[in-house]
């Protein structure tokens, strides 16, 4: 809900701007420090710490518990999708071993926004 | 009409309540059957090593830590502290007459005059107590020697582990169960989704042992710790994983899991003390 509030802001902001006709690529470097903040978290062992499960481009020592994170838009075309999948995995499987990171706070609502625009990037 | 409606509704009850209600030797040939259909090259005896059935390239490494092995001071120690007279004269061989043909193999066990499950640190610091002596602390020292040595005479034989058909008995085995495959934590993990569906699967570099055959190794000499622990110590690390509070070593809900696991475990070789990474 808010990521959604926030995503209209930033994407007017980013309309008004494309009309005022100013520095085209502002959004694009926003994003490009997104994931690479959204990496840290996710290999982080005491954020995310993903790499417990999933096999993930540029991580080491992964697990495999959960499926290797690969062509990611390719399995979500759909980016919310994706999102709402490492908010709370247990929407699509309700006994998942996958932490529920939204509704426990183990991340905050930006810190999952980073992640997951990192997980799409790979 | 009204007849024949209750006798079906008294029929329906009996169905489904005999439908939930799977006995205890109900589940553990499912959970027998589930592991061995899992692992279909482990041979059902070897599940008593852990991780080590299951992965060759550890098991390696471990076969050559068993050859000197760490916990051999815990059972020297154990052994001297058994023979120690107490302060009335008696020893520990007056709790535990059997000692010698070795009685791990049936703790824990339902104590009908208690109505609750003992364990054998329980009945270790039991017999202290009882004779005038101060108990061990619980999760590791002393109770880890003395347990290292009544490991060490049951090594071999078979566990054991009855769950009478007593209301107390079965409730303590059904709460140890649903601990089992309760969810807990902030990370919201149960064991059963670490040490049951994904046993064999690696987290991060470590591969998760299955359940089945947890109990027999203990109590274990750790790498990790540098010394001994008990099940219970392990269980506590295991609930802190997922950032769960644990409960205390020889907490009713700790002493139900390990009747659970143990009763899965009926069967099996008893083979500790033992040495884990
Ligand atoms: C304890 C294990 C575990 C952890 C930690 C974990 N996952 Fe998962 N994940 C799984 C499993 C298992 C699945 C498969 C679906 C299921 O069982 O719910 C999954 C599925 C996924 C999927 C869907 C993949 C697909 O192709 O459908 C994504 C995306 C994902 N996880 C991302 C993440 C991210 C990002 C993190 C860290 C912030 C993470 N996971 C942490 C176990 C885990
Ligand atoms: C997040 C995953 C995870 C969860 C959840 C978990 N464990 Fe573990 N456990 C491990 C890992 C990793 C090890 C070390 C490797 C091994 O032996 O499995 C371990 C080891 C153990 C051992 C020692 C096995 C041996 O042979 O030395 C026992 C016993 C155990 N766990 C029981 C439990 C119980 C009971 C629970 C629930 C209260 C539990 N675990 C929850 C990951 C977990």
């Amino acid at each position: 809900m808010r990521l959604t509030a926030r995503l209209l802001t930033s994407a007017s902001i980013a309309a008004f701007i494309g009309c005022l006709g100013i520095a085209p690529g502002i959004a694009s470097a926003d994003t490009a420090s997104d994931i690479a903040q959204g990496k840290k978290l996710a290999f982080n062992k005491k954020k995310g710490n993903c790499l417990a499960c999933h096999q993930i481009a540029g991580g080491t020592l992964p697990g495999n518990i959960g499926p290797p994170l690969v062509a990611m838009k390719a399995r979500f075309p759909d980016f919310e999708k994706l999102r709402a999948q490492i908010y709370d995995s247990r929407v699509n499987n309700p006994n998942t071993i996958m932490p529920p990171f939204g509704p426990d706070v183990i991340l905050t609502d930006s810190e999952i926004n980073k992640i997951a625009a990192f997980i799409y990037s790979l | 009409m009204k007849k024949f409606s209750i006798a079906l509704s008294v029929m329906l009850v009996l169905v489904t309540s005999f439908a939930v209600q799977a006995t205890p030797d109900d589940d553990l040939k499912a959970f027998r059957s589930y592991f061995t259909k899992k692992f279909p090259n482990v041979p059902v005896a070897d599940f008593i090593n852990g991780v080590y059935a299951i992965d060759k390239p550890s098991r390696e490494q471990w076969e050559s830590f068993e050859e000197f092995p760490s916990y051999d001071i815990a059972i020297d120690n154990g052994k001297a502290r058994f023979n120690k007279k107490f302060a009335n004269g008696k020893s520990f061989a007056s709790c535990f007459p059997n000692y010698k043909k070795g009685i791990k193999q049936n703790y824990p066990y339902f104590d009908k005059e208690t109505g609750k499950v003992v364990t054998l640190e329980a009945a270790i610091n039991k017999c202290l107590t009882d004779n005038g002596e101060k108990p061990y602390k619980w999760k590791k020292g002393p109770i880890t020697e003395v347990g290292a040595y009544l490991a060490y005479l049951s090594r071999g034989n078979k566990i054991n582990i009855k769950v009478p058909n007593n209301p107390d008995a079965i409730a303590i085995y059904n709460e140890g169960k649903k601990f089992f495959y309760a969810k807990r934590g902030q990370l919201n993990m149960a064991c059963a989704d670490c040490h049951y569906y994904y046993a064999g699967h690696r987290i991060r570099a470590d591969i998760l042992s299955p359940a089945l055959g947890h109990p027999t190794g203990f109590p274990v000499y750790r790498n990790k710790w540098g010394g001994m622990g008990t099940l219970h110590r392990r269980y506590a690390g295991c609930n802190k994983q997922v950032r769960a509070k644990p409960f205390k070593a020889q907490s009713p809900q700790y002493t139900a899991l390990e009747y659970f696991e143990t009763y899965m475990s009926n069967g099996l070789e008893e083979n500790g003390p033992s040495m884990r990474k």
